[in-house]
């Protein structure tokens, strides 16, 4: 009889387990519907949980403001916003489940997010199929707007629901390359990625900008974002005599990986894309200084633009910081809000009956002074504002080095 | 320049880490033939005890005199997880089908891993460790960070403790004995169930010892880092011939220095510049342990154990 006992309570253990692992955590966005207002329901999906939860909360937190602004400030009259947030947890599948759950919420006028390349692969033919708007602050995979033929010339927007104001990996790589040979005058570097969508398309990004300019990739690797040991990579890095690594990856596994090239005795500077551009990345790497980042716009500390966004950040007293992605994912969300604005200014001052496609359609005129500078997207769903900035850490904080536009060649 | 020593030390640091934690399979396996999935997640709550620990000591308390007490920490987290994992998920299975006490396993490591995330304060992502200050030592050529030398120095002890332990004290032949044959050892006195308990005891105090020792090496903890580690010393197990305690050390250590020499060396080779680098040594790891179940099906140290059933 005791046994049986143990054996149920193990049973339940057990399925207690499975529980908790197939339900992530889901934060609902706060706001309410008065009675006479229609209500707009702005999803966002990012990583919430999880190794890149800093970046995640800080879209959350940034979309959160942007609704919550939108609705004080009566911005479109007869319409309540609400945000919903889901967690995709960094995977595409657990991303396309979040995006099913937005199609079928019929209140649902458009989703920022998310953060991964990959996930966002995964969410943009549902949305797609649904004509519901998508707009990412933060992924940068080419092929995204403008197709796999990008690289040939061969462009063709895949989705034309998927917006971003996020930069490209080719505008990012292609700085950070012009950054290291012309201003940081490096003309060694050893190439560095994770296999996945946004870290290999970075680095090849980088990699062409770099040989065409007249630098040498000295060797290249790739290695298994899940690992936290390096060494092996590490002191391969130390004799190829490189004079930087450029890494095309994320911060949980950038941070050990540069301490660790460090630690091998390469005194070297490890640079990455937007994707290494986090407070956490300093946390894990205690050998930080010096190492190099871009990211996307001018830093949104030193813009005019910028300075009531800060202000209501504070003021709002989110405990996460707004990071990398704050002000792009405030246009973001005000990008749709906008969107929403001219679907009911052009439906005499009501929601229109097919409020997707209004809104779809809207987001072609979308133009307005954001956070980042201005915003209005391009034929492919690609942001106008291709500023960048280079940044490097200095003591216990990432410092503004130069920012430039891309200029297409 | 050459750079195989220090590759060869990236190597043995890993495989130190992978024999410590294999030997918790290893003893486990050898006396209950049960693959216990969850001690990748005992390791890790091992590191998060000796980071509680480190954390609650006063400011300005040195590393190196934290660092028995966060053992200490460690092992008492683990091992009171191992032994309850033992005593309310396996026991009561004892008798059930072998699939029964696995798919447990499984299910007990996710939850595990998922009560961390949600429980312990701000483990949603990886959390810092305390690391030692101070340049590399160079040993033979080669750069060993003074962290890393904490599992290089425990490893080898660990295994001689051991070694004494299973072969000149009472329990330690209990052990061997419940192993050859539980039935008959149970006849001769032998309480089974402490021994079984005591198996999963060490090997929790033995993945406790690897955390910190992950943690001062890799200056971070976090909740999903026993799921790769706890695979590859799985492997390590196998490798070196599951059941038998030697050879789990054998196999971290081979598995480990394959790793690193793959990564260092595949690419140089003509016309395998496509498979070398960090991405490929789990392939060259594995391919290796192909190798060696082919050549010898019981691993490199283990016994025959065909005719068991």
């Amino acid at each position: 009889m005791r046994n049986r006992s143990l054996l149920i309570l193990t049973t339940v253990l057990t399925t207690g387990a499975l529980t908790l692992t197939a339900c992530g955590s889901r934060d609902e966005g706060k706001g309410g519907g008065d009675g006479g207002k229609t209500t707009v329901v702005i999803g966002v999906d990012a990583p919430l949980t999880g190794d890149l939860s800093a970046l995640g909360l800080g879209i959350k937190n940034s979309a959160d403001l942007a609704v919550k602004t939108a609705n004080k400030e009566g911005t479109v009259e007869g319409v309540e916003f609400k945000l919903e947030a889901t967690d995709d947890q960094a995977q595409p599948q657990v991303g396309q489940q979040n995006a099913q759950k937005f199609i079928s919420n019929d209140e649902v006028l458009g989703v920022v997010g998310p953060l991964n390349s990959n996930v966002s692969q995964s969410m943009q033919k549902p949305f797609n199929d649904a004509g519901l708007v998508q707009v990412s602050p933060a992924n940068t995979g080419t092929e995204l707007t403008q197709g796999d033929g990008w690289k040939t010339g061969d462009r063709k927007r895949p989705f034309k629901t998927f917006f971003r104001t996020a930069t490209t990996d080719q505008v990012q790589g292609d700085f950070a390359a012009k950054y290291l040979y012309n201003k940081a005058k490096i003309k060694k570097v050893y190439l560095i990625d994770d296999q996945k969508t946004y870290g290999a398309g970075l680095a090849a990004s980088f990699k062409d900008t770099f040989t065409q300019l007249g630098g040498k990739i000295v060797d290249s690797d790739h290695i298994n974002p899940e690992d936290r040991d390096f060494n092996a990579v590490a002191t391969k890095v130390k004799n190829s005599k490189a004079e930087a690594v450029y890494y095309g990856g994320e911060y949980p596994a950038a941070g050990p990986l540069s301490q660790q090239i460090k630690d091998s005795g390469a005194k070297i500077p490890l640079m990455g894309g937007d994707g290494i551009y986090s407070a956490d990345f300093i946390k894990l790497n205690k050998k930080a200084a010096g190492d190099l980042a871009t990211s996307v716009g001018k830093p949104v500390e030193l813009l005019d633009s910028a300075k009531t966004f800060i202000k209501n950040y504070k003021a709002a007293g989110y405990k996460d910081a707004y990071e990398a992605y704050g002000g792009g994912t405030y246009d973001a969300t005000w990008s749709i809000i906008e969107a929403v604005k001219i679907a009911v200014e052009e439906n005499d001052g009501k929601l229109p009956e097919n409020g997707r496609a209004a809104v779809l359609e809207a987001m072609s005129k979308v133009k307005f002074e954001g956070v980042t500078g201005n915003v209005s997207f391009d034929e492919y769903g690609d942001t106008t504002n291709t500023m960048m900035t280079a940044y490097q850490v200095d003591g216990k904080a990432w410092k503004p080095e130069f920012s430039g536009a891309y200029k297409p060649e | 320049m050459n750079e195989l020593p220090q590759q060869l030390a990236n190597g043995l640091i890993l495989g130190a880490m992978y024999g410590l934690i294999a030997i918790g399979y290893t003893m486990v396996y050898g006396i209950v033939q049960l693959i216990n999935f969850a001690h990748g997640e005992i390791f890790m709550i091992g590191g998060f005890g000796a980071l509680t620990v480190y954390l609650v000591l006063p400011d300005g308390f040195s590393l190196a005199a934290a660092i028995p007490l966060m053992i200490i920490g460690g092992m008492i987290c683990s091992v009171a997880v191992g032994t309850a994992a033992e005593r309310f998920a396996y026991r009561p299975l004892r008798g059930a089908p072998r699939l029964a006490p696995l798919i447990t396993a499984i299910g007990l490591s996710i939850f595990l891993q998922q009560a961390v995330w949600k429980w312990y304060p701000d483990a949603k992502k990886d959390r810092s460790f305390p690391q030692f200050d101070g340049e590399p030592l160079s040993i033979l050529g080669a750069n060993i960070q003074r962290g890393s030398l904490f599992v290089l120095i425990a490893a080898p002890l660990c295994m001689l403790a051991l070694g004494l332990f299973v072969n000149k004290t009472r329990s330690g032949r209990g052990m061997q004995a419940t192993a050859q044959d539980p039935d008959t050892a149970k006849l001769m006195g032998v309480n089974t169930d402490r021994i079984i308990v005591m198996a999963f005891a060490i090997g929790a105090a033995f993945a406790a010892i690897a955390a910190v020792g992950y943690g001062l090496h890799n200056g971070q903890v976090g909740f999903k880092m026993g799921f790769i580690l706890g695979l590859k010393a799985f492997t390590a197990a196998v490798l070196g011939g599951i059941g038998n305690i030697y050879g789990a050390m054998l196999g971290g250590l081979v598995l480990g220095v394959a790793e690193s020499l793959a990564t260092g060396y595949i690419g140089d080779i003509p016309g395998m510049e496509l498979f070398g680098g960090g991405a490929w040594k789990d392939v060259w790891a594995f391919t290796l342990l192909i190798l060696v179940l082919l050549l010898r099906p019981q691993g490199l140290l283990g016994e025959r154990v065909a005719d068991r059933a």
